[in-house]
């Protein structure tokens, strides 16, 4: 057991935890934040996707450890309050999801996605003529979608993105 | 009949789960958190079989830190015999694991770990040591052909075979002939959610939080399995993670958590491992399909012969129809299907999504196009010239049938320019080629019974043990009580996934939105008709009512509820009986897909560049998640043509490919604008509310368009599912 402080949501943890327990376990089995789901547990499917320090990561591909003193955001902190973020908002609207397994997981990618687009950072299709749904494909191509709501979920983030540009 | 009247079905409403699922809300089996926390287990796979366990070594996992107990064969509480009762049927019938040293498959349990935190029960499964002495497995179908035999029954059709005209006659004097093998690969539903359970006994009475498409099946197979009495058993399935037939009975991990749980006496929770899910959950077997099509000089068909082979677990009874399409598509005088399996020592094979279609069309949409090539004919006007009056194989009458409009509808909105050469469109480095396909699909009505509840302050509450697994359950159930009661929406509460709520034939087969919707419809309708006797009662000559607020609204009055119903509520049932809508008709879903696809000519990578689906779904009970529905099938499809392949190794009978780095779904930029027209329609003759299935229906035919343009891109004829560059490669055209 080694103990870790971590910020969850705005809130701080400090906790005793196994070396082999992955964020994404400590998230959901320790603080029982059980909005972030687990696909494949092997850093393939994006259903565990959350946000560390701004930046989106597989949860479960990163040990709970190697975050003490790390700032995390699940799918329960993107509202503000009662306020929901506007891509959950988008999310519904363009009914960019049927089972809502893989939502969590895109909302934290998207959600981080809006601030690589803010600060400029380039992805792999990046280039002066590419669409900007294509690289929202690209960019999104990380979180797995059994159920096909990929075309809402461009609609989705475009229209928010669109609105922030 | 009167039609229901409609102010809320058919809008695009937003979904009433929407807030929950984009907040972290929802409820799925793994976040289900008791009173008394969950033990974790974790499944030790066989890594060897068909045979006997001689060594089982867990003394040092029993030792293992946090480990509560390790079950084996030799310690698992008993269990009635696998397969049992023999007349059950495959969701119902016993699931019994660890029943004795006996070996069925590779990866089949031979023991789950039952430990404190996950990490201690992942870590003590790997210090179980186990020796297996194996005997031959038959693993390959198509290598032991020979011993391939006829199936009881198919799953989805009347009949094994069917034989109708003479085949050889026909064929022979046919003017232009395809004579083909079709393959296609073994196929994982992947859901996103992997099989979960979450068991606890109390006393004898054992709860269930799982991910389940059919709660009352379940709710059996729990009950044949253990031997205790149905009412001992509560399934609670609020909300699944996708189950595309691979949940519709019960799998490994809900045997193992109900097993250990009553073992270790606490609750136990089993998340099957993506790697799991591979041997643990169920598979679409692989299939050997040969074609062989006779047409006339003019583009009629004269004979279709479709024969199946594929592979079915041994002690499971399910085999896939892929000719049941071919039954239903196109007039012919001579019509012989055929399906053999060949029983194998292999995991579970059970339905995905579209069971028949999505492979059978994939298959007979490819040789049809072959076909209408042979003949000269642009493929389009190929299935207008061979639209049959009535059901090709028993003449019966179509309950509506509205393919050639879907095929012209969307051949105008494509922009179907007829078949062009092969190899002949190119844009500098992409040889471009469009393909079309005719999509069809049973359209089922189950028995389901439905509860509604009102309360004397205005609110509406429905139950029903359906389930919501992505498909718009609570959504379009929300809409059809509204409007048969004349009530808003938002005061409508429908809960679903609970065996104490009355039972319905749950998600599958398309069939869910339709039985259940009616089952909510008839509830409401009942509801309806006890307001307005207690009116009548009351000196009101009314014969319509609406709900506002706390008030009955009737044509001249406005009446207090609680003046009519009392403090408790007022409560119905309904339910819909299928023999009512049984016309002795065929009844069918029906569409048209078109695609376009780019292929590399140096390296034969195929991209889909655009998919168009127009498609005849009766009434359209949500415009948005109806939508959303085809466009995930229509994804389905892509994935069954270019991506979707499980590898198995014949050696061992092993599957290889167990994780998405391996077994490729369709990632976001593998799908490209997908354009979906639903024609606005009534099928009167399938249910009260006039819709029909499309939760498969998008599927269909999407594949075989795909592969049709890939075609006609290249030139080459593919005959292997998926289609992959290296397919290509050899044969490209030279620029
Ligand atoms: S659960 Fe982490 S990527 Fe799949
Ligand atoms: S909504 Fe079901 S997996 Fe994405």
């Amino acid at each position: 057991m080694k103990a870790i402080k971590i910020t969850v949501n705005g809130r701080t943890h400090e906790a005793g935890i196994d070396s082999r327990r992955t964020l994404l376990d400590f998230i959901r089995d320790t603080l029982n934040l059980t909005g972030t789901k687990k696909g494949c547990d092997h850093g393939q499917c994006g259903a565990c996707t959350v946000i560390v320090n701004g930046r989106r990561i597989n949860s479960c591909l990163s040990l709970a450890l190697s975050h003490d003193g790390d700032e995390v955001t699940t799918v329960e902190g993107l509202a503000e309050g009662d306020e929901l973020h506007p891509l959950q908002r988008a999310f519904i609207d363009h009914d960019a999801f049927q089972c809502g397994f893989c939502t969590p997981g895109q909302l934290c990618s998207a959600a981080a996605l809006l601030g690589e687009f803010r600060e400029g950072l380039p992805s792999a299709v990046s280039g002066s003529h590419t669409p900007f749904v294509e690289e929202i494909r690209e960019r999104m191509s990380g979180n797995l979608c059994r159920c096909g709501a990929y075309n809402h979920i461009v609609d989705a983030i475009a229209a928010v993105a669109g609105e922030k540009r | 009949m009167n039609r229901p009247s409609s102010s809320i079905v058919g809008t695009p409403m937003d979904r009433v789960d929407g807030l929950a699922k984009v907040t972290g809300q929802a409820c799925y089996a793994a976040d289900y958190r008791g009173d008394r926390g969950a033990a974790e287990g974790y499944i030790v796979e066989a890594p060897a079989a068909p045979g006997r366990i001689v060594r089982l070594d867990v003394e040092a996992a029993e030792q293992a830190e946090g480990v509560i107990a390790v079950i084996t064969h030799r310690n698992a509480p008993r269990q009635r015999p696998h397969g049992m009762p023999e007349d059950a049927g495959r969701f119902t019938q016993s699931h019994a694991l660890l029943e004795r040293d006996r070996v069925r498959y590779f990866g089949e349990p031979i023991a789950l770990v039952v430990a404190e935190t996950l990490e201690q029960a992942r870590h003590a499964a790997k210090l179980v040591e186990v020796e297996i002495d194996c005997g031959e497995g038959t693993f390959n179908p198509f290598e032991n052909a020979a011993s391939a035999v006829k199936p009881d029954s198919l799953d989805g059709a009347d009949q094994v075979d069917t034989d109708k005209g003479d085949f050889d006659t026909e064929y022979a004097g046919s003017d232009h002939r395809v004579d083909a093998d079709y393959h296609t690969s073994a196929q994982h539903a992947a859901a996103m959610e992997p099989h979960t359970t979450v068991a606890e006994w109390d006393g004898d009475d054992l709860t269930v939080h799982m991910a389940i498409q059919i709660v009352s099946s379940a709710v059996e197979a729990f009950s044949n399995t253990l031997g205790i009495d149905k009412e001992r058993i509560r399934i609670v399935s609020p909300f699944t993670g996708g189950g595309f037939g691979s949940k519709l009975g019960i799998h490994n991990e809900a045997v193992l958590a109900a097993l250990a749980a009553k073992a270790v006496d606490r609750p136990v929770r089993v998340v099957q491992t993506r790697r799991n899910l591979f041997s643990n959950a169920p598979h679409r077997s692989r299939h050997r399909q040969k074609l062989q099509l006779g047409a006339d000089k003019k583009g009629r068909l004269k004979a279709i012969r479709h024969a199946s082979l594929a592979a079915m677990a041994r002690d499971y009874p399910f085999a896939e129809a892929p000719a049941s399409p071919t039954r239903a598509s196109y007039a012919v005088p001579a019509l012989r299907t055929t399906h053999r399996v060949v029983k194998a020592d292999i995991p579970k094979v059970d339905s995905m999504r579209a069971p028949g279609e999505a492979i059978g069309t994939l298959t007979f949409e490819t040789a049809i196009d072959e076909l209408a090539e042979a003949c000269g004919i642009d493929p389009v006007e190929f299935r207008l010239r061979n639209e049959p009056d009535a059901d090709p194989q028993t003449g019966k009458p179509f309950a509506d049938r509205r393919l050639a409009e879907c095929l012209r509808q969307g051949a105008a909105d494509f922009g179907w320019q007829g078949r062009q050469a092969p190899g002949s469109r190119r844009q500098g480095r992409k040889l471009l080629g469009c393909g079309m396909a005719t999509a069809i699909r049973p359209n089922q009505l189950n028995p389901a019974e439905a509860e509604a509840h009102l309360t004397p302050d205005g609110r509406l509450r429905v139950r029903l043990d359906m389930t919501d697994i992505g498909t718009g359950s609570y959504t379009i159930l929300t809409q059809i009580a509204a409007d048969a009661l004349s009530i808003a929406p938002d005061r409508v509460t429908v809960e679903l996934g609970d065996s104490e709520f009355p039972e319905t034939a749950g998600s599958g087969g398309s069939f869910g939105a339709a039985s259940s919707g009616s089952a909510v419809y008839e509830a409401c309708r009942e509801m309806v008709e006890q307001l307005l006797s207690r009116l009548n009662e009351q000196g009101h000559t009314v014969n319509s009512v609406s709900i506002d607020g706390d008030r009955v609204m009737t044509g001249e009055a406005s009446v207090p509820l609680a003046t009519l119903i009392d403090a408790g509520g007022l409560t119905v049932t309904g339910e819909i009986d299928p023999d009512n809508y049984d016309s002795g008709e065929k009844n069918y879903s029906y569409g048209a897909q078109f695609a376009e696809v780019e292929v590399d000519a140096d390296t034969g990578e195929i991209r889909l560049r655009r998919l168009l689906g127009v498609f005849d779904a009766g009434r359209i009970l949500n415009q948005k998640t109806a939508r959303s529905q085809l466009m995930g099938g229509m994804i389905f499809g892509i994935g069954g043509a270019l991506l979707e392949q499980s590898l198995m190794d014949d050696r061992y009978g092993s599957f290889m490919n167990r994780d998405f780095a391996e077994y490729h779904i369709a990632v976001n930029r593998d799908v490209p604008d997908l354009q979906v027209r639903m024609l606005a329609g009534y099928s009167e003759k399938s249910n009260p509310l006039g819709s029909k299935g499309l939760g498969e229906l998008g599927i269909c035919g999407a594949g075989p368009a795909i592969a049709n343009a890939v075609y006609e891109a290249t030139g080459i004829r593919v005959r292997k599912f998926p289609i992959h560059m290296e397919d290509l490669l050899p044969s490209l055209p030279r620029s």
